[in-house]
């Protein structure tokens, strides 16, 4: 095959999903709004077609469009989530937007350019085509976000993700500047070497430039996987954008930036675990406990679950503090069960919540366990899988992270992530309470979930158990990905 | 592996296939959910009773073992019993039925969702009991918290999400560390598996005092507020009395169990060092738990707490006898394990029926109710001697052996542990005095019905098991020794020996032996007295 045909292999999931995407902003306006629906079903359809050209991906593999892109393993895998979770969302938004009744084609676009960009992100190997991606995932994201055009509060969520994620973007060109000033190259796997030539710890004689340009790029990466001390915005944004794109951007674009975050921090600045790891640990410590303390005291259902990404967030840091191998194939898995049951529980609010999201208060889910059980059932069963409960996703996810964080003797860490997932199974627990516990509110029928919703859910849930009770295969894959980035 | 035989994990699943059968019942099939349920316990029962042919008497080592590989190379899907377990698993599979049995005419509401859990909390159990594997161990003991859960919280009394909050965060806060720790020998072994684990820290690993300290501290702490151990006991009195009378039976009968059973599984064999450093204060925190105990319960005004903190008193003395570390006070413990989990669950029965004719544990509400229902209180009265341990019932048996143990190993612990059998026949004969004799207090208990024929079964099998246990102890004893001699042996392994001072002088065969280590022999079947 040609190298031409071979770099277009390597980027057919971002292709077809641009593809779809504009195919269905130009279908838009000529379809009726009675059968905007259709343009959900086709980006759901462009999304499974991405799916399956990742194993194209897959198998041509290596660097592609002088080296900009890598189709390793690690990219695979995070293709697979980033793309799954964007399919699984797509599939649970149709119902909401028909119950906002702000059913249209353009959300759908929206929701494919985002994942391309998060797909660009996954296997950049240069700093300014990861930066090309995360701005395509932002800005697409920025208009989902505001999507519920009359309410509010999704204004709000809109502007402040906006004006606060342009900053962020700025710091993380910012700091790519920095690094291409002290290497000269924004190729990240030029940098590594050029930092085998040239030591980076400063107190062996390095030079602070290509460090602070470091700081700069986590500010910006921070911001988008919501750690600390940069996660202020996540609670109102999670709470005001319509719920199935709090599910896409609690998932997702969280997964993609750890992806890029991985690549720069262990690929190119790979010989400074030294000088970066304090900052994780550091962060990891504050994500956890602001998160899991901010969540405590949430009434609000959506709010909560919009404070426990945060607290997730801190746990992917705790593997990611690892520094080792063992630790990105914890972060990759992590990162597959939290999608999953994050999605999942977005899903289940945003059903629940009804028109114009007016039920989301804990006591609105009252007696939910005698009304609709088995939307109670899964939804336990997401909030069991955050909480961390053996035989889920979740629960695995934290032990392989916990794993990875021991074998490199981080011990304390550890204890404080473990004493923060006690805490956090106060708050999960306190909806099963209200779901199971309390008596239902006699005046009020919740509305039945139609076959999409349903489908979405039922994979979400399936999953989540799949990863918990026969986990082989996906970490196998995982440390298979891991290995497939060269580390030094 | 060969062949490998796959009854552990029927006896394990089983509970949690027949819910498969609940679940495609409709709520209004009121009385199939319960005779589904029952029949289903029932076969569990009887099928668990094939382990007592299967299990080869005097053989110390795991039997009946399934092992597979289940995520990467460290993990296992590892099962087996030996004689530490062996009971422990009987006893759960004996309690379920009852438990059933007793919610029969009491739940009405979601009875399906209630007797789903209850089966899905049976499968916790045993699989805690028969797993081998550290990781397969901690996935049972978390996922067991969740029915029960359910069962206060949904099906329970008055404080009942409280009592089930409190409950849960508990657990999960000991348990947390335990994973911690876990993961740590984990990353000392490169395995998760018991055995495997065992084996290294005896031969090849040697841990330093502080690590082995610290890791003997986080799975002690969590088994010690699963007991409950003074003074993490504070969950148990409002999970007793809010949870239904199936609830508190369970929870006391096995799950307080599951706590001292890890303490003979992993605290004692893996860590011994930290365990013989650690044993004058669990041996004065277990002996505070039997006095406090049982003086709280001596003032209790509520029926079901005073049970409930009996179950503090008594469970001390399961503590203070395995941190006696001999064979003695060992199998004393296991035993009182065993009777404790019967004659408690007696009483929280007794008690639940009670409730179900009153609805109130308040002793005030009681008196003379030996007049209305004769048949009852008898019951009443003998589970409550049972319970105090009079001979030849089931408690004195392993009340005996515990004080037997501890007085060899420590006269004072001893004697304070004796105060507590004497405080035990205060609070239980008081109690029924209160309840039963006299005059009829309140006007409206004159008419109060005596035990159903159900209540009788229930009873009836209850008072069977206490007298067989107390006559035919041997029949249990010795199916225990092997292991437990094997425990005692893994405690004394070279490297762990050479570091420690002795506790106990080493026993000349003889009569020139002090007189309680004579007795001690003499019961361990050694020596004639």
């Amino acid at each position: 095959m040609p190298e031409q045909l071979l770099n277009l292999h390597r980027v057919m999931p971002e292709m077809i999903l641009c593809l779809f995407g504009i195919v269905i902003m130009i279908a838009d306006p000529f379809v009726s709004q009675a059968k905007q629906r259709a343009l959900g079903w086709t980006a759901f359809i462009g999304a499974l077609l991405a799916l399956v050209s990742i194993h194209f991906m897959a198998v041509v593999g290596g660097m592609g469009y002088s080296n900009l892109i890598s189709a390793d393993t690690f990219s695979v895998f995070v293709h697979v989530v980033v793309v799954g979770a964007a399919a699984i969302a797509i599939l649970g938004s149709m119902d909401y937007l028909d119950m906002e009744g702000v059913q249209s084609g353009e959300f759908y676009a929206l929701v494919l350019f985002a994942t391309a960009g998060m797909g660009i992100l996954a296997s950049a190997n240069e700093l300014v085509t990861a930066f090309v991606g995360l701005e395509m995932s932002s800005i697409s994201s920025y208009i989902l976000a505001g999507y519920r055009k009359h309410a509010p509060k999704s204004n709000e969520a809109s502007l402040k993700y906006f004006i606060l994620g342009s900053f962020a973007t700025a710091f993380f060109l910012y700091g790519i500047a920095m690094v291409y000033g002290a290497t000269g190259t924004t190729r990240i796997d030029l940098i590594q070497t050029a930092f085998q030539v040239n030591p980076l710890d400063p107190k062996a004689g390095g030079s602070i430039l290509p460090i602070f340009g470091l700081g700069l790029i986590f500010v910006g990466l921070g911001f988008k996987v919501v750690a600390a001390p940069f996660q202020v915005y996540a609670p109102d944004v999670y709470e005001g954008a319509p719920s199935p794109v709090t599910a896409l951007l609690a998932s997702a674009p969280k997964v993609a930036t750890f992806a890029i975050m991985v690549r720069i921090f262990y690929v190119a600045f790979g010989s400074a675990t030294n000088v970066w790891f304090w900052v994780i640990w550091v962060s990891a410590v504050l994500t956890m406990v602001i998160g899991n303390l901010g969540a405590l005291v949430q009434t609000n259902v959506k709010r909560m679950l919009a404070y426990s990404s945060i607290a997730h967030a801190g746990y992917i840091l705790v593997a990611f503090a690892a520094g080792t191998d063992i630790g990105i194939a914890a972060v990759l898995f992590y990162l597959a069960a939290y999608s999953l049951m994050k999605i999942g529980a977005f899903l289940v609010v945003s059903h629940l919540g009804q028109q114009d999201e007016q039920r989301l208060e804990l006591k609105d889910y009252a007696g939910l366990g005698s009304k609709q059980p088995v939307l109670a059932a899964c939804f336990s069963l997401f909030l069991l899988s955050l909480l961390g409960l053996p035989a889920t996703g979740g629960f695995l996810g934290k032990f392989f992270a916990f794993q990875a964080a021991l074998d490199s003797h981080l011990v304390w860490l550890v204890v404080i992530a473990a004493i923060n997932s006690v805490v956090g199974a106060y708050y999960y627990l306190r909806v099963i309470i209200s779901m199971y516990f309390w008596d239902p509110s006699q005046d009020y029928q919740p509305t039945k979930v139609r076959p999409a919703l349903a489908t979405a859910l039922t994979i979400a849930a399936a999953g989540t158990i799949y990863l918990g009770i026969l986990p082989s295969h996906v970490l196998d894959w995982a440390r298979t990905a891991a290995d497939s980035l060269a580390l030094r | 592996m060969g062949t490998q035989s796959f009854f552990l994990t029927v006896i394990t699943f089983l509970p949690l296939l027949s819910c498969a059968a609940l679940l495609m019942l409709r709520a209004e099939d009121d009385i199939w959910i319960r005779r589904i349920a029952l029949a289903a316990s029932l076969a569990e029962f009887l099928l668990s009773l094939f382990l007592l042919p299967k299990f080869r008497l005097g053989d110390s080592s795991y039997q009946l073992v399934e092992n597979r590989a289940w995520i990467g190379q460290a993990i296992h899907y590892h099962m087996g019993i030996d004689g530490i377990s062996l009971f422990l698993v009987l006893l759960t599979t004996f309690l379920t039925p009852l438990a059933i049995l007793a919610s029969w005419n009491s739940i009405h509401d979601r009875a399906k969702g209630f007797f789903i859990s209850l089966l899905v909390l049976e499968t916790g159990m045993i699989g805690v009991f028969v797993s081998l594997d550290l990781f397969l161990f901690f996935a049972f003991w978390e996922v067991m918290l969740i029915p029960m859960y359910f069962i206060i919280g949904i099906w329970g009394h008055g404080r009942r999400v409280y009592a089930a909050v409190k409950f849960i965060l508990y657990t999960m806060f000991g348990s947390i560390l335990m994973l911690v720790a876990i993961l740590w020998l984990y990353n000392l072994t490169g395995t998760f598996d018991l055995p495997v684990i065992q084996q290294q820290l005896a031969q090849n690993i040697v841990l330093s005092p502080t690590t082995e300290l610290l890791l003997f501290c986080a799975f002690f702490l969590a088994f010690a507020i699963k007991v409950p151990l003074f003074p993490f006991h504070t969950w148990l009195p409002d999970a007793h009395t809010e949870a239904p009378t199936a609830g508190s039976v369970i929870l006391a009968g096995v799950m307080l169990k599951l706590g001292t059973y890890g303490m003979l599984r992993f605290c004692l064999p893996l860590f011994p060092d930290a365990a013989h450093r650690a044993a004058p204060v669990i041996g004065v925190l277990a002996i505070i738990g039997i006095v406090y105990g049982a003086l709280v319960a001596v003032v209790q005004t509520d029926l079901k707490r005073l049970v409930a903190y009996t179950s503090v008193s008594h469970l001390g003395f399961v503590v203070l006898g395995i941190f006696a570390f001999n064979s003695t006070a060992i199998q004393g413990a296991i035993y009182q394990m065993l009777n404790h989990g019967i004659s408690t669950g007696a009483l929280f029965l007794a008690v639940g029926m009670l409730y179900d004719r009153r609805h109130t544990h308040d002793i005030k509400e009681f008196g003379g109710l030996a007049t209305p229902m004769p048949v009852l209180m008898a019951f009443f009265l003998f589970v409550a001697l049972s319970s105090l341990a009079l001979p030849p019932l089931n408690g004195f048996i392993g009340e005996f052996l515990i004080l037997i143990g501890t007085f060899a190993a420590n006269h004072a612990w001893a004697a304070w542990a004796t105060s507590g059998a004497v405080l035990s026949a205060i609070y239980l004969l008081w109690a029924y005095q209160r309840v039963a004799l006299g005059e009829v207090t309140v006007e409206k208990n004159r008419t109060l019905p005596d035990a159903s024929g159900r209540e009788k079964l229930i009873l009836a099998v209850m008072s069977v098991v206490i007298i067989v246990m107390g006559v035919a102890s041997p029949m249990f004893t010795r199916r225990m020794a092997a292991s437990t001699d094997n425990l005692l042996e893994q405690m004394n392994r070279p490297a762990a020996a050479e570091r420690r001072a002795p506790t106990m002088p080493p026993v000349q065969l003889g009569t020139t032996a002090p007189l309680p280590q004579r007795l001690l022999l003499s019961i361990e079947g050694q020596v004639q007295p």
